[in-house]
């Protein structure tokens, strides 16, 4: 008889799959087998573990021993010291960034140690393509407690009780939206998931479907139950493959063993899931617009009211949450609102996860309980700044968030808190931003976003945004006038009161927030013609100072011919013919040419 | 699926399979050093690996650890219970598994004649 003594976690998300976790896999049967180990250890592909900047990642169980960046060329000699012989593999261990300490064991990293998985837990934790282990870990428990315990005014009571609000940006309680629809006139409803992830550099979503998939799949279920509805949609886009080849994995699963379907748990409940594939436009996010897509329309929003809840899919109550809300609901049911209730802040329960990314040394996804501040998250967490820079600005919301500086890092991060600072808590994209990044430049990048994403339904956002696209991009190529910065708080005034649908209405912020915190750099720009970061090519200056040994590099590469002097001279630059290529500056040795 | 006790029967069933990730239960170390090896560690392994399969025990993880420096009472095997002492037997043979399993591992006596070594954790 045998029994498998090790279990080797192998994540398969999208981030490991693309630094080489398949063939870590291939290589790992491979090895196993040479020393005849295939019946006592188990390789298990998981879903992601968040720590995507350090994969592929292993995880090697019952020690918990955690492997980072591993590489098919690592495998044997991982499979006969740790599996065969039981010695960790000490090169390949995560050191600790601040400390250069080597940390063997999973949960006693910075990155982990600080963070409270919830939504995340099974993330990295299971195979999602294995309901078995779903259920194990108590999967669809809460499901079954709802169904067979609880009358649906029970779970809607219980999740107005959780304080628990929707993730997806605007933060309004899930439990009155519940409450919403199932009081909505009509016999038929329906629950719609919005996985439409869209802010640059978000990607929670994605990992929690692709992770656990069977979590949203349950929220959705108790939500159909609570509400009065039979049927579901995932609204999920095309970009996001896997997500949706896992999710139409666990739909087959739980189908299969009667957990979606009719009288499920043998009461009279039915429910049924179906995925909506999107083509990826932003706009799709705004639940309007996302109706009228699963309708098979053009995705544009709608005035509201009547709120979908009232009035949405085919004109049926319709109950709309984000993907993470789903995934909250689960715990909340089986562990109880109070429970949830004791975890956050006053007005902001729970956790919240964020997709760290930009010029952080831990690129991932970390979830942490609301109320925490910025610094713990980006310095203790995220490990800091690349490369020691100085840490600028932390942009957070996405397109219709703000650029929090670095006086703000202490801020309590929580949907109130937030908004009081001219930013949003958004679906959980942290965009950090170090010295070298000019924030006019980073207003002009978001707003050429929502131009381009803009629908053109409505005026104010469709020829708005283009406008102040207009005058942000001449703010940065040095053509700024006077003027200009009241012009941009004008327009952001009028869009922010007239635009049709929440997309619109908050696409000014990041232009506002960056005026509110950084105007001065603005001014630089207009007034000085200078650009404080020395990121916007035309608003630098080169010179040549008397460190010039007179060696002749940048002469010889100046593609315009505007650097002259004699050999062992100090050089001179002719300002008029400069093109600003920057050329000289990387090309000089010595450090001779400056640039303000 | 019908009930909701036929989905606690189907988690109570799988659950032993996702223990192995989740902290606590009793651990059996065998010591996997060249010594050990040489010793005939992985036949005392094999050996607990079979015996914990035949009696069905759950909440039981074997680990591998290197040379100590006991070299002469290789093979060294130690049971650590929750909450109790580390406990190292010394010069373990296959033959001695299922006697320190039942004794120690299920019923929580220690095999007095075979420690070498206590640890407490």
């Amino acid at each position: 008889m045998e029994r498998v003594r090790a279990h080797v976690l192998l994540c398969a998300g999208t981030g490991c799959v693309s630094s080489g976790a398949k063939k870590v896999e291939a290589a790992l049967q491979v090895e196993i087998a040479k020393h005849g180990l295939e019946k006592e250890i188990k390789v298990v592909e998981t879903g992601c573990h968040g720590f995507c900047e350090m994969g592929p990642l292993v995880i090697i169980y019952p020690e918990g021993t955690f492997y980072v960046r591993v590489q098919e060329e690592d495998v044997a000699e991982l499979v006969e010291n740790h599996l065969l012989k039981g010695r960790i593999v000490e090169r390949l261990l995560y050191k600790e960034p601040l400390t250069a300490e080597k940390v063997p064991n999973y949960t006693e990293i910075d990155f982990y140690k600080k963070q409270m998985r919830m939504v995340l837990a099974n993330c990295g934790h299971i195979n999602p393509e294995i309901i078995e282990e779903y259920i194990a870990e108590n999967g669809y428990a809460a499901l079954g407690k709802a169904v067979t315990t609880m009358s649906p005014d029970d779970v809607v009571a219980e999740m107005k009780k959780s304080g628990l609000r929707g993730r997806g940006g605007g933060g309004f309680p899930t439990g009155m939206k519940w409450e919403f629809t199932k009081n909505a006139k009509g016999t038929k409803k329906y629950v719609v998931c919005n996985a439409d992830e869209g802010d640059p550099g978000a990607f929670m979503d994605r990992s929690v479907l692709e992770g656990d998939p069977h979590r949203v799949i349950e929220g959705m279920a108790v939500c159909g139950y609570a509400i009065g509805a039979d049927e579901g949609y995932v609204y999920v886009r095309a970009e996001y493959p896997l997500a949706i080849k896992r999710l139409k994995i666990a739909i087959k699963q739980a189908e299969d063993m009667g957990l979606l379907g009719d009288n499920i748990f043998g009461s009279k409940f039915n429910f049924r899931l179906k995925i909506k594939e999107g083509a990826g436009a932003f706009v799709c996010g705004e639940e309007t617009a996302l109706l009228a897509s699963i309708e098979g329309k053009r995705g544009m929003p709608r005035p509201r009211p009547p709120f979908p809840a009232i009035s949405g899919l085919w004109g049926k109550p319709t109950n709309i949450n984000n993907v993470e809300t789903f995934g909250n609901v689960p715990q909340i049911i089986n562990k109880g609102a109070d429970w949830y209730a004791s975890i956050g802040t006053e007005k902001s329960k729970g956790t919240k996860v964020f997709a760290l990314t930009g010029r952080i040394n831990n690129t991932g996804l970390a979830e942490v309980p609301m109320g925490i501040t910025m610094r713990e998250i980006i310095f203790g967490i995220g490990g800091g700044i690349q490369g020691g820079k100085k840490f600028k600005a932390v942009q957070i919301g996405g397109p219709s968030g703000g650029c929090l500086p670095e006086h703000l890092l202490d801020l309590s991060v929580d949907y109130d808190s937030l908004i009081q600072a001219g930013a949003m808590m958004g679906s959980g994209g942290l965009v950090v931003m170090d010295e070298t990044t000019c924030m006019v430049d980073v207003a002009r990048f978001f707003l050429n976003f929502t131009k381009e994403e803009s629908c053109g339904k409505c005026t104010p956002c469709r020829e708005g945004t283009k406008r102040m696209l207009e005058i942000l991009t001449r703010i940065t190529e040095g053509d700024g006038r006077e003027g200009d910065i009241e012009l941009l708080e004008t327009l952001a005034k009028n869009i922010k009161a007239t635009a049709l649908c929440g997309l619109g209405q908050t696409a000014p912020n990041p232009v506002l927030s960056t005026l509110h915190y950084f105007r001065h750099e603005y001014e630089a720009h207009i007034k000085e013609k200078r650009c404080p970061a020395l990121a916007c090519p035309n608003l630098i200056t080169y010179g040549i100072d008397e460190k010039c040994k007179g060696c002749g590099v940048c002469r010889k590469n100046c593609p315009v011919g505007a650097i002259t002097g004699d050999v062992k001279a100090v050089h001179e630059l002719d300002q008029s013919k400069c093109i600003k290529c920057g050329v000289c500056f990387t090309k000089c040795k010595f450090g001779a040419v400056t640039r303000i | 699926m019908k009930t909701v006790e036929d989905l606690k029967r189907l988690r109570e069933q799988l659950q032993g399979q996702n223990r192995l990730r989740h902290e606590g239960g009793t651990e059996i170390i065998v010591g996997m050093g060249t010594c050990g090896i040489a010793a005939g560690a992985r036949q005392v392994m094999t050996a607990v690996l079979d015996e914990i399969a035949s009696r069905k025990l759950e909440d039981v993880k074997v680990r591998q650890t290197g040379c100590i420096g006991m070299c002469e009472r290789e093979v060294l095997l130690d049971v650590a219970r929750p909450g109790e002492q580390r406990i190292t037997y010394g010069r373990v043979t296959p033959a001695d598994v299922p006697k320190i399993i039942e004794e120690h591992v299920i019923n929580g006596r220690i095999v007095e004649a075979m420690v070498v070594g206590r640890v407490d954790i």
